[in-house]
């Protein structure tokens, strides 16, 4: 039994990452910006949460400037893209690569330095029920903060105004701008939550996952992360079900070869990948459906009064 | 965009006042990594090795380095502009700059080049690399010493010979104590990926293996090892800060002593390209300071580390391969060939190696 307890925790730990830049990314998608710097957000998030973190002694103060650092770098997104309306393929790509050499000359001073741990959550009585005990009152602080704000973006763009107001904007900027919507200003909120949570998730990265700092340490998790978008034809609760089966398999590959399975490792290390697209592509079969989800004027740049 | 330029910017400017700090009469010693000299691992390591060329030479040597080069064309480049900028003695520590390191040694016959890891040699070009394997077989000894389940949980990056020699050495020097000792190896195919690492060390605790040894590069799985309060082996450096209860010892390169060495000899003169392959004795591979352990544990190792120094080879014979079939003959010392291409296991290893 304890076994599998630890293999649900450490799947979790897994996902997670994956499930709060994916969501962010999602929203970003959601209102007609295509934002690929996913990658380098993260590791400004995972280099700002370790220093943060490292020079206070506060995980907490650690987590914050992780979703502080991803908010601000994803601004320089923002500006090129919305204001400047440059290719957001081209910038976003930037975003990646400046992302990741900025972070290695911020952490310079950082290796090799171990860094704070956010603590589990540890409910006197309840952490310590069997089995469910620790599933659902002993995890990480950022596994919860996770699920809620899965189920808060699935509420705020299918169930308020105000969601379905940016849905409106990522199919038809034109239209939206003509009924008075202030289009730039959506985009703007959107990229900058993107980026908020691509920094959080690196932020769970150095902060929980692998308490360290060292250069690349997100080891193209950003990647995955938008890719789950994507083969989560743009719904919340796939991008939720698509991170638990990536960090599922991925686990169970591991466990596999462990296990002593004959099956060679590399193909084992490429069936996370494979699953994942296989299990996404049969939820969304509905090609009806899932056109009408794909926002329409998703990666175009909008230039009012032009 | 501006605060691209004005990375863009300060960049070239410390470019160029690196270029006109260079003075004539200073050797000009360069490296070429292909990491980050962050990861606190194989790279990192190698550049510890040029600071200490800094402190030793002093102002009698001047150094630079390119990190982040990538195995294959790139690497041509990044060879060919250190040669055109004056270093005078090049350093590539990867074992993919090999080719690229071959080509442009032949473009500057004056420059001096040498490879680490490699088989390739020339007029100008010398190779060097460390006996990675002699640590492993007491880092065996001790996981079989330490361990209560008798099984360790083994993780590796790619079956290359260098890796596979390890695992190799490992089992040898934990059969040596616990002939029925058992490795559960899991490859992640990656030489870095913290978390990846991390969760390979949940797998093999949660399967039952107390001692985690790795051949990848972070401190991730030595971290999960000190949560769960067991044990493992650092790799590279010495990652004691992260594990402070949990690692035994850790396998380190000490690549500093034979670089000066070179530049010493490049500076008088006397440089010839060599073919050298260092080891404990050579103080190129190290063992950090014993820890967690009790005494007994720690003076077997000790003393193995010596009998290692002293010329014995962990690969003497009788070995018989994985299949039982024989390899070494008693007292039979396998050659530097057959293991700089080692491509299978020998007997005790329980695991299938991926072709």
């Amino acid at each position: 039994m304890d076994i599998t307890v630890n293999i649900l925790l450490t799947i979790a730990t897994a996902a997670t990452p994956l499930l709060i830049a994916a969501i962010g990314e999602l929203v970003v998608e959601r209102s007609g910006v295509l934002n690929l710097g996913v990658e380098g957000m993260m590791i400004m998030g995972a280099v700002g949460g370790f220093g943060a973190g490292y020079l206070t002694g506060s995980p907490w103060i650690g987590l914050l400037a992780a979703i502080a650092m991803g908010a601000l770098f994803s601004l320089l997104f923002a500006v090129m893209t919305l204001s400047l309306a440059t290719n957001q393929v081209a910038t976003g790509l930037s975003l990646t690569l400046l992302g990741l050499g900025l972070s290695g000359m911020i952490g310079t001073s950082f290796v090799g330095q171990p860094g704070v741990r956010l603590p589990n959550l540890d409910i006197p009585g309840l952490s310590s029920i069997p089995v469910v005990g620790k599933l659902l009152f002993g995890q990480d602080p950022v596994f919860y903060i996770s699920i809620v704000l899965t189920a808060a973006v699935m509420w705020f763009l299918f169930k308020t105004r105000t969601g379905l107001t940016l849905r409106s904007i990522g199919d038809s900027h034109t239209s939206a701008h003509a009924l008075g919507i202030k289009v730039i200003r959506y985009r703007y909120l959107a990229v900058i939550f993107g980026g908020a949570c691509a920094g959080l998730a690196g932020g769970h990265l150095s902060l929980v996952y692998t308490p360290q700092w060292v250069e690349n340490m997100t080891a193209g998790r950003g990647w995955i992360a938008l890719a789950l978008v994507v083969f989560a034809s743009w719904r919340p609760w796939r991008v939720l079900a698509g991170a638990y089966i990536f960090g599922a398999v991925w686990i169970g590959q591991l466990h596999a070869q462990a296990f002593g399975i004959p099956v060679p490792s590399q193909m084992l290390s490429s069936l996370p990948y494979l699953a994942t697209v296989v299990v996404l592509v049969l939820i969304s079969r509905n090609k009806r459906l899932t056109m009408m989800n794909t926002p329409a004027s998703l990666g175009q740049p909008f230039v009012p009064d032009r | 965009m501006k605060k691209l330029l004005i990375a863009l910017m300060t960049t070239t400017a410390a470019l160029s006042l690196a270029a006109s700090a260079e003075a004539a009469d200073k050797l000009k010693a360069c490296w070429v990594y292909t990491g980050p000299i962050g990861d606190f691992g194989y790279s990192y390591q190698h550049d510890q090795g040029r600071l200490e060329v800094e402190k030793a030479l002093g102002d009698k040597v001047e150094t630079a380095y390119l990190e982040n080069v990538s195995e294959g064309p790139d690497a041509d480049r990044a060879f060919e502009r250190l040669a055109r900028e004056g270093c005078k003695l090049i350093f590539g520590t990867s074992f993919g700059f090999m080719d690229a390191e071959v080509k442009v040694a032949k473009k500057f016959p004056k420059v001096m080049f040498e490879h680490a890891t490699g088989y390739k040699t020339g007029d100008n070009l010398g190779i060097y690399n460390a006996r990675f394997y002699e640590g492993r077989y007491v880092l065996g000894q001790i996981a079989a010493k330490e361990s209560k389940s008798g099984v360790a949980g083994y993780i590796v990056s790619f079956p290359i010979p260098e890796v596979v020699m390890g695992i190799n050495s490992f089992m040898l020097g934990a059969q040596s104590i616990n002939p029925n000792f058992k490795a559960k190896i899991v490859w992640v195919n990656s030489w870095f990926d913290p978390g990846k690492e991390a969760d390979a060390a949940k797998a093999l605790f949660d399967q039952g293996a107390d001692i985690i040894v790795q051949h990848t590069d972070s401190t991730a799985a030595l971290q999960v090892a000190e949560e769960r309060k067991l044990h493992g082996f650092g790799q590279s450096s010495d990652m004691i800060k992260f594990a402070p209860n949990a690692q035994l010892t850790s396998l380190t390169d000490e690549w500093g002593p034979y670089y000066i060495s070179r530049v010493q000899a490049a500076i008088d003169g006397t440089w010839k390209p060599d073919n050298v392959w260092l080891g404990i004795k050579d103080g190129a591979v190290k063992l950090a300071p014993y820890t967690n352990m009790p005494d007994d544990v720690k003076a077997m190792a000790e003393a193995t580390g010596k009998k290692i120094a002293g010329g014995w080879n962990p690969f003497t014979g009788p070995i018989a391969k994985q299949d039982g079939s024989a390899w070494l003959k008693d007292g039979e010392v396998a050659d530097d060939g057959t293991l700089l291409g080692m491509n299978f296991y020998v007997k005790g290893v329980d695991d299938k190696l991926p072709q």
